[in-house]
């Protein structure tokens, strides 16, 4: 497997069935390796979003764009910029929690995060946390000495920054 | 009017002639159209593999895309081995497939609920095809099929799947036939970049000992002449890759055959010595390339392919240059006599002569007996120039290569890159549909043949004669070489024995068979069959230890061939 930088490639698609079949096939059968994918609508309602991070090296991330863009249901494709991208990630964490100590330890915590308490029960408490991956990487590893009961993470969506649509032409 | 309907009337509008095919429940309502129709000649196959095959093999004699039908489940399954190939060698092929009910009788949605003959063959050929679809309303098959014909022929052609289930193909709706094609995403860039070719320029203009690598994208593109223009401009030698095989004819002073694991010595020791490569219209396959490390150690590359993904894909180039391989090499060309005279003989010419005149395999003495090397070399001078070729896989196909010359293109059809047995038989019937008044032979071996010689059947009753010419070592031979070569002799499961009786197996089906001893029962055996109307299959018995030689062994480079021939 190709190690390397993480990049974020987005993709703008047809929104129809097995066009998300034909992208994840495309990266196992070329041995890509992908580290999250996430699909979501556009402004336009018969176009969506792909946005995958991939773990690549340069000739390896020149083959992820030019094989998507050969796909006939990929509009449009291209690596974002990393010096002019705004990525953000939702995780939602589930918190081992038994005793008020612990729950108030954790809430200043999730306080100087910027995140938010979305659940409470006897022993465990359920944040939801929005960011960069590696703000939410750093919050997990503060939450692991309570304890994470269970973890959901939605992975990177991503867009560029400025006025323009950045550079997934179409 | 229905589905089934529009869907023949669509191809109809693409002047499709011919489907090879085999029928089924899921297909019946198309078959019903297809009865009494003047247009379109369906021909029955006897496997649905080798109604790809054979759709594919009149797309590559003829340039025009090949079409291929079969029904629901097995019959759609049986098509894969064909698909993938046709996307391997990037044939222009539609394959169309039935499919259960999208709407049930009793449900509300037949297709995942595993009916009978139901399988997702959209699924399964998504990664072995350039598109496929499944057709949702009838109202959408005109645009669907104009689509699917325009994706699978423009660009680097490939298979595009089309998948209609049955109700789909009875229900009625106002169709639109106009030509209207449905794909925003799919980028075709023909036309090369200037400032590239301007740098090609440069590199060709210095170059001292140039060689040009044609591969099957310049038969695909029709580029032969342009080739020959360049080519002789630059007093360059042309090397094809397997695929390439014909685009250049081989006959030519500046040809220096086929490189590759069984390449020509000649174009290997070239190759391994050029200072400038232009390569054209190939992906440097593995099997061409060898290792590599010493693939053209001292080259400055440059690359032309309509693909972006090839260029940089397997080896890393100076110049990158995305188009057609027609009108890049025009552009190139028109460039280049620009910037410089024709060269007349250069140091380099004198190199190629001597190397090819030391290295190359038809220079050298030819055994009398009835081996394939003299074999071949007799057939090429039995056969009318534009007689189409084709070959099955293995030491048949590689004997071709390098003692059989091609020197038209698209007269020699073989499959590349997914090595499937079996192929070229059924290419030689599409190829002999395509063009009734041309010769058509297949180069086989025993194992080969046997995988499709069922085919002997659809070529009898639909009157395709070609001719057959087994190369009868009694054992799959190319893997018995490697097991003597790489795996001391140890041979397990290559045998075949003495059976079928290749002569009685063609007079079975009602074709004509003979067995050959000698190079001139062989001259006769072909003379006959060139008059024959009816399949021929000449059933040659050779040496069960004959090596296709000389060969470069798995990791070494091109220069590292190995064996005396």
């Amino acid at each position: 497997m190709e190690s390397g930088k993480t990049r974020v490639v987005s993709a703008i698609v047809e929104n129809k069935p097995g066009v998300l079949h034909s992208v994840s096939n495309l990266f196992r059968r070329r041995n890509f390796n992908i580290e999250s994918i996430t699909v979501g609508p556009t402004e336009e309602r018969d176009l969506a979003r792909i946005t995958i991070t991939v773990s690549a090296d340069e000739k390896t991330l020149d083959q992820v764009v030019k094989q998507l863009d050969k796909l006939v249901d990929v509009v449009g494709v291209a690596e974002l910029d990393p010096d002019s991208i705004v990525t953000r990630e939702l995780a939602l964490v589930k918190i081992n929690a038994p005793t008020a100590k612990e729950r108030s330890d954790i809430i200043s915590c999730v306080h100087v995060f910027r995140g938010r308490v979305v659940d409470v029960s006897p022993v465990s408490l359920m944040v939801e946390i929005t960011g960069t991956s590696d703000k939410i990487d750093a919050f997990l590893n503060l939450m692991k000495t309570f304890g994470i009961i269970e973890l959901a993470r939605t992975g990177i969506t991503a867009l560029s920054r400025g006025g323009q649509a950045g550079n997934v032409d179409e | 009017m229905n589905g089934a309907n529009a869907l023949i009337k669509s191809l109809e509008n693409q002047k499709v002639e011919v489907i090879f095919g085999i029928l089924g429940g899921a297909v019946l309502p198309i078959y019903d159209v297809l009865c009494g129709n003047k247009n379109i000649r369906h021909i029955l196959s006897r496997h649905e593999q080798c109604a790809a095959h054979a759709a594919e093999g009149y797309a590559r004699a003829s340039g025009r895309p090949g079409v291929c039908m079969a029904t629901s489940g097995p019959g759609a399954t049986n098509l894969v081995t064909g698909i993938a190939n046709a996307y391997m060698d990037s044939s222009p092929l539609i394959a169309l497939t039935g499919q259960v009910p999208s709407k049930g009788v009793n449900t509300s949605y037949m297709i995942g609920r595993d009916a009978f003959q139901e399988a997702d063959i959209i699924g399964i050929t998504t990664p072995i095809t350039k598109q496929n679809y499944q057709v949702r309303n009838a109202a959408d098959i005109p645009k669907i099929v104009n689509t699917a014909f325009y994706i699978a022929t423009t660009g680097r052609p490939g298979p595009v799947l089309i998948d209609l289930p049955k109700n789909v193909q009875t229900e009625n709706a106002e169709m639109d036939f106009t030509n209207r094609i449905d794909a925003r995403g799919y980028n075709l860039v023909t036309d090369p970049d200037l400032a590239q070719i301007s740098r090609a320029v440069e590199l060709l203009t210095k170059a001292e000992q140039p060689i040009i690598l044609a591969g099957g994208g310049v038969i695909t593109a029709n580029a032969s002449d342009e080739l020959m223009q360049i080519s002789d401009l630059l007093m360059a030698p042309v090397a094809t890759t397997f695929m390439g095989k014909g685009a250049f004819p081989e006959g030519h002073p500046l040809s220096v055959g086929s490189i590759g694991m069984h390449g020509n010595p000649a174009a290997n020791r070239l190759i391994s010595e050029t200072d400038v490569l232009l390569a054209v219209g190939t992906r440097f396959s593995d099997r061409a390339t060898a290792n590599l490390d010493t693939f053209c150690p001292n080259a400055k590359k440059i690359h032309i392919d309509i693909d972006a993904a090839e260029i940089g894909k397997n080896v890393d180039v100076d110049v990158p240059i995305v188009g057609d391989a027609k009108k890049s090499l025009r552009i190139l060309y028109e460039t280049l006599s620009r910037a410089l005279p024709k060269r007349k003989e250069t140091a380099w010419v004198k190199r190629v002569k001597e190397v090819k005149e030391k290295l190359s395999p038809l220079i050298k003495d030819l055994p009398k007996d009835l081996v394939p090397k003299t074999l071949l070399f007799e057939l090429r001078k039995l056969l009318p120039q534009d007689a189409i070729v084709t070959t099955e896989v293995g030491q048949n196909q590689m004997w071709s290569a390098l003692y059989f010359q091609a020197l038209k293109p698209r007269t020699f059809i073989s499959s590349g890159g997914l090595g499937t047995m079996g192929f070229g038989f059924p290419a030689a019937l599409g190829a002999k549909v395509a063009f009734p008044s041309r010769t058509v032979v297949d180069i086989a071996g025993d194992g080969s043949f046997i995988m499709t010689e069922q085919e002997l059947a659809c070529s009898v009753m639909e009157n395709i004669p070609v001719t057959v010419i087994v190369l009868n070592n009694s054992v799959l031979g190319m893997v018995a070489q490697w097991q003597r070569t790489l795996y001391n002799k140890r041979y397990m499961a290559v045998h075949l024995g003495k059976t079928p009786d290749f002569v009685k197996l063609a007079e079975a089906y009602g074709a004509q068979g003979f067995r050959v001893g000698s190079i001139s029962e062989f001259q006769k055996a072909i003379k006959e069959a060139l008059k024959s109307k009816v399949t021929t299959v000449i059933d040659v018995p050779i040496g069960s230890e004959e090596d296709v030689v000389p060969f470069v062994p798995p990791g070494c480079g091109l220069p590292q061939q190995r064996g005396d021939y």
